[in-house]
């Protein structure tokens, strides 16, 4: 690859961290706006934003981010305090920013115009707030900077730069922070030169040489140490000054207590918070995540492995080699081990997930004319990547839900006693080696009475029935429910709930809803720590196995002759404890010739498919239950109906794993319509049924 | 010809002379062969990861009948695709001496199950001949020409339209499959 377009792609991977810090920081100032940490931490990210965007040209991110930089500087340096307005402009100008870094990134071309509103909010911010346009060049805005508070008179300056062996390939020129060092005033360069080695053991991109700077300017000591700040992780800067010109006495030579005064001058900047300078090694390191997950994959084959030779050992009677067996459990350990380490490496806090709450709260409470706050607990919760990547849609759908038609206006509020600002609270935590989060609101709850009506209305319930308060609460995730009597830009477009409930199960969670009519709901998502790896039961159809998600399985059993009905249509069903469930025989969807498809001689496994609606999975027998590594079947073939993937039992044979959902749909299309159960004689049990 | 794994790098060495007359003509290009039946197929070796005896497949729901199923290969699932079937000759009966040559099709691995893996042949491109028209031969477009090495003749497939995994393809497939 072209050594720049990697400098590119690293800089927009930074870009997408520094934008998520920056409007979290952003977010936390709404909160406080005293907060000058995170003030000046907003500053840095858009700064670092722009300094690398001037490096590779994108001109056009550059004069965006540095009328953004000006704006943050003004409040940085406390010169105006922020106010709600113009905190929405900022956030509107990070968003702007956040749009121009993705054009950049993707090559996007956006309309010449895209950025002209915020900027001109930007402006007439700046404006009010007393700033004046600083330098025409954004990289030297030095001259004619308002933020100058003490008297223009020239002082002079000695810096002592001296930069890491990595300068030069971490893509920095030093000529060019001479050059702007210039733009401040006079400078006097001396370079020392005496670390350079011997011609045989030079390295041609490593950084030999060290400043000696004397400047003249009217500038401040900050003002020096900024020209450094791109390189301050990679150099040491010591910046004194020097007496007055007139003075110009005893000129010391390099004198070897720099050293020491660059640690007090360090020191000090660190009190300011103007550069950190980095000690000692970086903690963290950027790895591309294809070679995590190829890590992960490697780590599933030992698994694999591991399992298909203690399967074989086992089957070798009596104790022929106790050491052999001793040293595959040991093996084992190892190997589970081996894997929630490389898992781990993998997961990541669901903070990013949960960080976007805040701002749509924020925003939707503004639409709705409600008034309510995010709290979050457990934000630093690890899951793995996989399924931080599904949680977001699901997270955004709940969270307008509670928002939408939770919590209520404020006015509503303060007649039933709550304070005017609602509160959601979302929370995560580790639970049984899966990870629960929890979305609460502290609104009116579930209106069963409406959500009743409307499900009889809509035909979802049979009119006269009763159900339980819990089976009307879960009446939401029924399709095509929504009781918004308006369809709002916000939800009550009927696609929410369910399909929040389809996404958490095709992930292998579950949803549980607690309500309480005037104090609010809990939503409760499950879900299992990664989707590598599933909790699956060995299911037999003839002479393959199938794999059914552990999460979905209610019970199993073997029903009576008696208990098993066919429909009108093709299909049949079975009676179980007064519930009619819908039996789908898996050997007829899949076409496995060799099964038993009887129930009352193999088995049934009662799963949960979608909304609660049971059917019942016709099998030959169930082997066991097992943890089982997903492997995906549409790198080499294709998507398949009713299977989600595969997996590689002990015997180092492919196994399918069925997706519950999707068979649902499936077998649906195989059977005729089904209409309500008819009561006719059950099936012989002798001969099986054949459904098409 | 042994019927377990084959490594494919000493084949190369083999023909390394092959390779250079290669260079000097640079129009030739190396085949491996097999057969299925009486007939001998060749694929460009360059498409040709490995060669690996017959291993029992899991079978893949409601798939046409030339896909025998998935196997595992170090951990991928790799379907296997019955060449005597794709040209309708019927399931394969497979026995130990079977052989699954495993090819890259565009982005996919996918292996073709065959009786035997016969030979590695150097040819020259110009001695290639079209293949014929045929009235209604649907199979002829899976050809991409036609070669006689002394007395036989090798078919060479092009094997990204002959399992082509479209769905539309499939499902029109299995129909017309349905109807013979």
């Amino acid at each position: 690859m072209d050594p720049t377009d990697r400098f590119k792609r690293t800089y927009f991977e930074e870009c997408g961290d520094l934008l998520s810090s920056a409007e979290a920081r952003l977010m936390s100032l709404g909160d406080d706006p005293q907060d000058g940490e995170a003030m000046a931490g907003l500053f840095r990210a858009v700064h670092s934003i722009k300094g690398g965007a001037g490096a590779f040209g994108l001109d056009r991110l550059v004069k965006f981010a540095h009328e953004f930089e000006t704006v943050l500087d003004g409040f940085r340096s406390g010169k105006a305090s922020l106010d709600l307005e113009s905190h929405a402009t900022l956030l509107r100008a990070l968003d702007t920013l956040a749009d121009l870094v993705q054009a950049d990134r993707s090559g996007l071309v956006l309309l010449d115009n895209h950025e002209a509103a915020a900027a001109a909010e930007l402006a007439a911010l700046k404006s009010s707030l007393g700033l004046q346009r600083s330098g025409a060049s954004p990289r030297s805005a030095g001259p004619g900077r308002v933020a100058e508070i003490e008297p223009r008179q020239k002082r002079r300056w000695r810096v002592r730069f001296t930069p890491s062996r990595d300068l030069l390939r971490k893509a920095n020129e030093p000529l060019l922070l001479l050059r702007e060092l210039r733009t401040l005033g006079a400078v006097k360069v001396a370079v020392d030169t005496s670390a350079i080695p011997d011609l045989a053991s030079i390295e041609p991109d490593g950084m030999y040489l060290c400043w000696v700077l004397e400047v003249e300017t009217a500038e401040n000591e900050e003002r020096i140490c900024e020209v450094f700040e791109f390189v301050a992780d990679d150099c040491e800067i010591a910046i004194e000054p020097l007496p007055p010109t007139s003075a110009d006495g005893p000129e010391e030579p390099l004198p070897a207590a720099a050293t020491a005064l660059a640690r007090a001058t360090e020191t000090d900047r660190a009190a300011q918070g103007a550069i950190a300078p980095v000690s000692g090694e970086q903690s963290t390191i950027r790895v591309d995540i294809e070679k995590i997950d190829r890590l992960v994959n490697m780590v599933g084959e030992i698994l694999i492995t591991q399992a298909m030779l203690s399967q074989q050992v086992a089957a070798v009677q009596g104790d022929v080699v106790p050491e052999l067996a001793a040293g595959l459990s040991q093996m084992a350990a190892h190997a589970r081990e081996l894997q929630e380490n490389v898992m781990s490496i993998r997961a990541q806090p669901v903070k990013s997930v949960f960080q976007r709450m805040p701002r749509l709260v924020r925003e939707l409470s503004a639409q709705l004319g409600k008034e309510a706050r995010v709290l979050m607990s457990g934000e630093d919760t690890e899951v793995d990547k996989t399924v931080i990547e599904q949680l977001s849609d699901p997270l955004v759908h709940m969270v307008r839900n509670a928002l939408d038609h939770g919590i209520e206006m404020p006015d509503a509020r303060v007649t039933a006693g709550k304070p005017r600002t609602g509160t959601i609270l979302l929370s995560a935590r580790h639970r049984g080696g899966r990870i629960v989060i929890e979305v609460e609101d502290d609104g009116a709850g579930i209106d069963r009475r409406r959500v009743l009506e409307k499900c009889v209305a809509r035909g979802l319930v049979a009119p006269g029935a009763a159900p339980s308060d819990e089976e009307i609460d879960n009446f939401i995730f029924l399709p095509g429910f929504s009781t918004a009597s308006k369809v709002s830009d916000i939800s009550g477009r009927g696609v929410g709930m369910d399909v929040v409930k389809r996404n958490i199960q095709a992930l292998g969670g579950r949803v549980h809803i607690d309500s309480k009519p005037g104090r609010g709901s809990r939503f409760t998502l499950s879900l299992p720590l990664t989707l590598a790896v599933l909790d699956g039961m060995i299911v037999t159809l003839g002479v393959e196995r199938y794999i059914v998600p552990l999460a979905s399985i209610v019970e199993s059993l073997r029903p009576l002759p008696r208990d098993v009905a066919r429909l009108a249509g093709s299909g049949r069903v079975m009676a179980l404890r007064g519930e009619y469930i819908r039996l789908v025989y898996l050997a007829q969807v899949f076409g496995c010739a060799d099964a038993v498809n009887d129930p009352c001689r193999g088995l049934v496994v009662v799963a949960e498919v979608e909304n609660g609606l049971k059917v019942g999975l016709v099998v030959d027998e169930i082997l066991g239950q097992q943890q089982v590594v997903i492997k995906s079947l549409e790198t080499n073939y294709r998507q398949i109906d009713g299977i989600s993937a595969a997996t590689i039992l002990g015997d180092g044979r492919v196994a399918l794993i069925l997706d519950l959902a999707g068979l649902g749909r499936v077998a649906e299309a195989a059977d005729a319509a089904p209409t309500a159960p008819a009561a006719l004689p059950p099936p012989t049990g002798s001969s099986p049924a054949v459904a098409q | 010809m042994s019927v377990t794994e084959i490594d494919l790098a000493p084949a190369r060495g083999q023909s390394m002379p092959a390779v250079q007359e290669a260079e000097a003509s640079a129009q030739t290009d190396q085949f491996i062969t097999f057969k299925v039946g009486a007939e001998e197929y060749g694929v460009d070796i360059m498409e040709v990861r490995e060669i690996k005896g017959w291993t029992q497949a899991t079978r893949l729901p409601n798939a046409p009948t030339y896909v025998r199923g998935v196997i595992n290969l170090r951990g991928t699932m790799v379907p296997i695709f019955d060449l005597r079937a794709r040209f309708g000759g019927g399931e394969t009966e497979v026995t130990k001496t079977h052989v699954v040559v495993i090819v890259r099709v565009k982005e996919r691995v996918i292996g073709i199950l065959v009786d035997a893996v016969s030979d590695i042949l150097s040819i020259d491109r110009s001695t290639v001949q079209p293949v014929p028209e045929m009235d209604g031969a649907e199979d002829a477009k899976f050809l991409c020409g036609l070669v006689s090495i002394e007395d036989r003749m090798v078919a060479l497939l092009t094997l990204d339209r002959m399992f082509s995994l479209d769905r539309v393809d499939q499902k029109s497939l299995s129909a017309a499959e349905l109807q013979n």
